[in-house]
């Protein structure tokens, strides 16, 4: 495409920083916020004063000014927060890295920090907008985002044959990952299938093994331009495509109103992510996919393209998500199993993945899909080292 | 129990509910006539901002169903584990109604076990307080509430469903 200079490999992730994860952490989110930035600033060896751009969600409680005026940052000329809850966080990087690739700003930092352990649960306030009104599901008792994934779940399992046991395959990897991973929750917390199959139900066919975790915690990460961080303190990993995804008639969690509600934002994001990219499913090495709940992975493999439609249940069997399989996802245990901070933990994984400094390292790792939330407006990233 | 928090948009189906009537919202250029929900300024296929609201037999099929367990909220929890269904609408299978499977208008959220409900099973429409048992309160606080059927210390009817067949 003559002309267009585009955002392949334009940019680069260069510092990843992150807080202690647990189920209550005792300071408050914008002090997390601030140590998670700083410690990003630090192992990508910049300087507070050097930033000039941010990004974050719309759920992100710590705004722009608090966050810059305490860190020391220095003038912001771009600044931008992404909506749609998980579905934001690769947008976040994806925000500063087109503000980089296209002169607005020089040095980024995407955050999110989050009591949603010791905090409250955010379907309990009954007021807060929906990107589809309430008025048509809540009356009904449908509730929670877990109540509203369980929907299109049945759905799926019942349209394409996946079962309880292609879920468990799901849980299972990513807390086989957070056992080899000191950070995360789930550590020292094995999972078998009797306990899968024994647990109780969050909202049928979801158990409580199939929802994220409820955690305390912050991370971020620094973005340059590719000429910068060839002199930073780290090796680059390069950002070498990245795409929102919004899909025509889509409705969010509870997209029950088009001809087909399991073809969800994934598609979308995925045919700009790949249109632009060198690479193709297969030579994807190790991905993060966004799992708020089991479900969504076989639904992001169909979506990314490692398998065809309905043939994410199946793709689960045989260890092919455990490292040594046809694709190791969640290494660091995800949300399910490491920290739920909305899907960020995925981002600086994918990081890890590519300096080789993961705790469960895929060997030679040099392609890496990060995905944010499916099942609302959506976005990922194509990393490379 | 939760009211619908209406909106401009959705105000009329709340009215109509309150006749017992269900109706959902059509393009009403003449060339174009396409059923949507939810319900939306404009319309999609013609961008044409005249709509009318046209009324639908009741009938459809279970799409698909969930069963929530606590945490819920309280006037949920004490009802859990109950059913709630999408509905197809059976002139318009992309028109899906979320609701629940009960006895009979305004019998409570599980009046019908979860395990007697199936993808697919033919269902008619009632209407009732649904579940409401005692009156609500719980999430209504005003801030959006439109001049709809919800107005005021009782819940408007909802929509329910029963099996064609029980
Ligand atoms: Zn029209």
């Amino acid at each position: 495409m003559a002309g267009l200079a585009g955002l392949k490999d334009a940019t680069a992730v260069v510092g990843i920083g992150q807080t202690a994860f647990a189920k209550q952490l005792p300071e408050s989110e914008k002090t997390l916020a601030c140590r998670a930035v700083l410690a990003a600033l630090d192992d990508a060896g910049i300087a507070p004063s050097e930033v000039d751009a941010l990004a974050s969600y719309t759920m992100e409680e710590t705004d722009e000014v608090e966050l810059a005026k305490s860190i020391g940052a220095g003038d912001l000329t771009f600044f931008s927060k992404v909506g749609y809850g998980g579905g934001g966080s690769c947008a976040t990087v994806a925000h500063l890295a087109t503000a980089i690739a296209t002169g607005q700003a020089t040095v980024g930092v995407a955050w999110r920090s989050r009591k949603r352990g010791s905090g409250p649960r955010p379907w309990k306030n009954t007021t807060v907008q929906l990107p589809t009104p309430a008025q048509w599901t809540r009356p009904f008792g449908l509730l929670r985002p877990a109540d509203e994934i369980a929907m299109l779940t049945r759905r799926y399992m019942h349209e394409y044959g996946a079962t309880r046991d292609h879920l468990f395959n799901v849980a299972l990897a990513c807390r086989n990952r957070a056992n080899q991973n000191p950070a995360a929750i789930m550590y020292e917390r094995p999972l078998t299938r009797e306990m899968y199959m024994t647990s109780r139900w969050i909202s049928e066919p979801l158990c409580l093994f199939d929802n994220c975790l409820e955690t305390d915690g912050a991370l971020a990460c620094v973005i340059v331009s590719k000429e910068r961080a060839r002199d930073c303190r780290r090796r680059p990993v390069y950002v070498h495509s990245a795409g929102q995804g919004l899909p025509a008639q889509h409705h969010g969690m509870v997209n029950y109103w088009n001809d087909d509600p399991l073809t969800g934002p994934a598609w979308t994001a995925a045919r700009h992510l790949w249109k632009h990219a060198d690479f193709a499913p297969g030579d994807v090495d190790v991905a993060q996919i966004y799992d708020a709940f089991t479900a969504l992975i076989p639904l992001s493999l169909e979506g990314y393209g490692f398998c065809g439609r309905g043939e994410g249940g199946a793709f689960t069997e045989g260890g092919a998500l455990e490292i040594g399989g046809r694709l190791p996802v969640n290494t660091s245990g995800g949300g399910l199993s490491e920290a739920y901070v909305h899907g960020f933990n995925l981002i600086n994984e994918g990081v890890k993945q590519l300096r080789g400094t993961s705790t469960a390292q895929v060997p030679d790792a040099a392609t890496c899909l990060v995905t944010a939330g499916e099942g609302v407006p959506t976005s990922a990233l194509l990393l490379r080292s | 129990m939760l009211t619908p928090v209406v909106d401009d948009d959705g105000a009329p189906f709340w009215e109509y509910a309150a006749r017992g009537e269900l109706r959902i919202q059509a393009c009403a250029r003449q060339d174009c006539g396409e059923l949507r929900f939810p319900p939306r300024p404009c319309c999609p296929h013609c961008q044409s901002f005249e709509s009318e609201w046209r009324r639908m037999s009741g009938k459809g099929r279970i799409w698909s169903y969930v069963v929530p367990h606590p945490p819920l909220l309280p006037d949920y929890a004490e009802q859990a584990p109950y059913g709630v269904i999408v509905v197809e609408l059976a002139e318009a299978p992309r028109i899906r109604l979320v609701g629940n499977l009960v006895s009979g208008p305004g019998a409570p959220l599980n009046s019908v076990p979860a395990e007697r409900i199936r993808i697919g099973a033919k269902v008619q429409v009632v209407f009732g307080h649904g579940g409401q048992g005692g009156k609500g309160g719980h999430g209504r606080d005003g801030k959006d509430g439109g001049d709809g059927a919800d107005d005021g210390g009782g819940a408007g009817p909802l929509p329910q469903w029963v099996l064609e067949r029980p």
